[in-house]
């Protein structure tokens, strides 16, 4: 522990040898990863490279069978004792979540509660802040998605962009430290994936540490500080994103974007 | 998505194919016959008639006796017996329906396996014998204590006074809904899409929270259709508390015809009661469903427009 809070700069997120299978489908393969605060990490590679199931180990929705994931310096998922990592309770795992704001492809918005509901749950239930206080920071929210007038609606009034944007604004009003995105285009129509990229630029022009798994190369080349390529569960390639997607040393790397462009 | 990128196809294929954009009124359209309809109802016809005549006109109907006796004394007590019973079953039905379902779901081992055990036992026995068990519980265990395993006893009572017929029936009947209504509320809760489940956790919800906070209140939507079933079940199966000699409304008529042997007609006043009492429970439940269907319309609240709901598009944007 105390190592570790002696270090001069802590890494925001860090994996270290993580390893996940599904049966004998080996999906993460010791992958490790420093990601700095403040640092935007776009995640390319094949579907079945590892992205997604790794962006779900970074809050414990999936469970590495060997490996750790620390997040702002904390260990997600185990407390440490000695040399052991023993599980951490539910409630634990559950308090550290709520700091890692998540953006799944589906949006996940609840179904049964408005927009604003959306929103003010967590923090009013999970973290039992006054709800005044809560409203407020959930309508600036709102308004920074650009959707102050949609409060009172259900989501299924909604449009795909609109949901995804509020599904933004609910993770940001509990006022996350990373911000993780799980493919947060790829179930829109073409003409409605501007404004949810519009958001997530606004976002990292604000400083805020993301990872995101995106097939949007634009995004990834004009927004994020660092692009990482996945192949069979490992980190293939890493680096600039003018480097790595203008002239990618592994040949996986280029054999794949030449696929997307 | 609006008007102009599905208008543009429509007007390429209509160059190819003159025919089909001719202008809607031009060639009459011939409406499909029926016939086998019509021979239907005349079939029906006859039948309804031969019915009607006989409840007419044969004499153990005895449709002044029904009168006299729909709102007798006993009849009424009998009839709040059984509406009573209904009600108190359905609360131990709802309440112990979620707490087996949400043990059935649950990652730990023992208790989801305790749950599925509750559910094969009680879904298994017949009612009757559930009843008839508890009615006699005496005879398996004369008396009943609370204290320390194995240790000493704090209180203790008599099976006999405890249970009496009300409790037995309600015992028996609640327990067993309990089952019926867990695999009810179990399938509501499978219902409910997984990521909504994933985004509370995913905001620090505990598993717990997020099943009363989330996924219940959306199952609830999938859950009263056969919910309004089993309440009607239970008005009509709680009949089967007069073998344990509770005065329902079934047992109440049966008192009266076992003195003056006027069977149909006592009968035909336990099935219009029956009759009244599920019809109004069938206008709750659609009031129920069309108050839980609000949240998924997909019109702003206040504009409720049923036809939007069938996912029928209203054809605006032509």
């Amino acid at each position: 522990m105390n190592d570790s809070a002696a270090e001069a700069r802590e890494p925001m997120v860090r994996a270290v040898g993580v390893h996940k299978s599904y049966g004998h489908v080996p999906v993460l393969n010791g992958l490790t990863l420093d990601i700095a605060a403040g640092e935007v990490l776009c995640l390319l590679g094949p579907s079945g490279s590892g992205k997604s199931t790794f962006l779900r180990c970074i809050n414990h929705l999936e469970v590495p069978d060997s490996g750790y994931i620390t997040v702002a310096g904390e260990l997600i998922g185990y407390r440490e004792q000695g040399e052991f990592l023993i599980e951490a309770s539910e409630r634990q795992i559950a308090r550290k979540r709520a700091e890692i704001g998540m953006v799944f492809q589906q949006f996940n918005l609840f179904s049964n509660k408005t927009v604003l509901g959306n929103l003010m749950e967590a923090p009013v239930r999970v973290r039992r802040e006054p709800k005044a206080q809560v409203e407020e920071r959930a309508r600036a929210n709102l308004a920074r998605v650009g959707l102050s007038d949609f409060a009172g609606r259900y989501p299924g009034q909604l449009s795909g962009g609109q949901q995804q944007r509020v599904a933004i604004a609910r993770a940001l009003t509990m006022r996350p430290k990373v911000m993780l995105f799980d493919e947060p285009t790829s179930a829109l129509d073409p003409e409605l994936v501007g404004e949810v990229l519009d958001v997530m630029r606004d976002l990292a022009a604000d400083g805020m540490t993301m990872v995101a798994v995106t097939h949007e190369i634009g995004f990834a080349r004009d927004v994020a500080t660092r692009v990482a390529f996945l192949h069979q569960g490992q980190i293939a390639e890493i680096g600039a994103p003018a480097s790595v997607l203008e002239h990618p040393s592994h040949e996986r790397t280029r054999a794949f974007l030449a696929t997307v462009r | 998505m609006a008007g102009n990128p599905l208008q543009a196809p429509a007007a390429e294929t209509g160059a190819g194919r003159t025919a089909a954009v001719q202008p809607p009124g031009e060639r009459k359209i011939k409406q499909r016959r029926h016939p086998w309809r019509w021979a239907g109802v005349a079939v029906l016809g006859v039948l309804v008639a031969m019915l009607a005549h006989s409840f007419l006109s044969d004499q153990a109907y005895d449709w002044g006796v029904v009168g006299q006796y729909l709102g007798a004394g006993p009849v009424i007590d009998g009839l709040l017996t059984t509406l009573e019973l209904t009600v108190i079953t359905m609360a131990i039905g709802i309440v112990g329906g979620v707490l087996i379902a949400a043990m059935r779901l649950s990652p730990n081992p023992i208790v989801s396996r305790v749950a599925w055990f509750y559910v094969w036992l009680l879904r298994s026995v017949p009612l009757l014998v559930q009843l008839l068990f508890w009615y006699n519980l005496g005879a398996l265990y004369p008396r009943l204590s609370i204290g320390v395993p194995f240790g000493p006893t704090f209180v203790s009572a008599g099976s006999s006074t405890l249970i009496s017929p009300f409790t037995a029936a309600i015992l028996g009947l609640g327990l067993h809904e309990v089952a019926y209504m867990a695999e009810i509320f179990r399938g509501g809760i499978l219902s409910v899409p997984q990521g909504q489940t994933e985004a509370a956790l995913s905001l620090g919800m505990t598993r717990r929270t997020a099943l009363f906070r989330i996924v219940l209140p959306q199952a609830v939507r999938v859950v009263i259709p056969p919910t309004g079933s089993e309440v009607i079940t239970v008005v009509k199966s709680s009949a089967l508390v007069s073998v344990i000699t509770l005065t329902d409304l079934l047992y109440s008529v049966q008192k009266i015809y076992s003195e003056n042997y006027l069977v149909i007609p006592l009968l035909l006043v336990a099935v219009i009661w029956y009759l009244i009492v599920t019809s109004v429970l069938s206008a709750g439940q659609y009031l129920l469903e069309r108050r839980f269907g609000r949240s998924l319309a997909r019109t702003p609240r206040g504009g409720w427009r049923p036809w939007r709901q069938r996912g029928i598009p209203s054809g605006e944007a032509s």
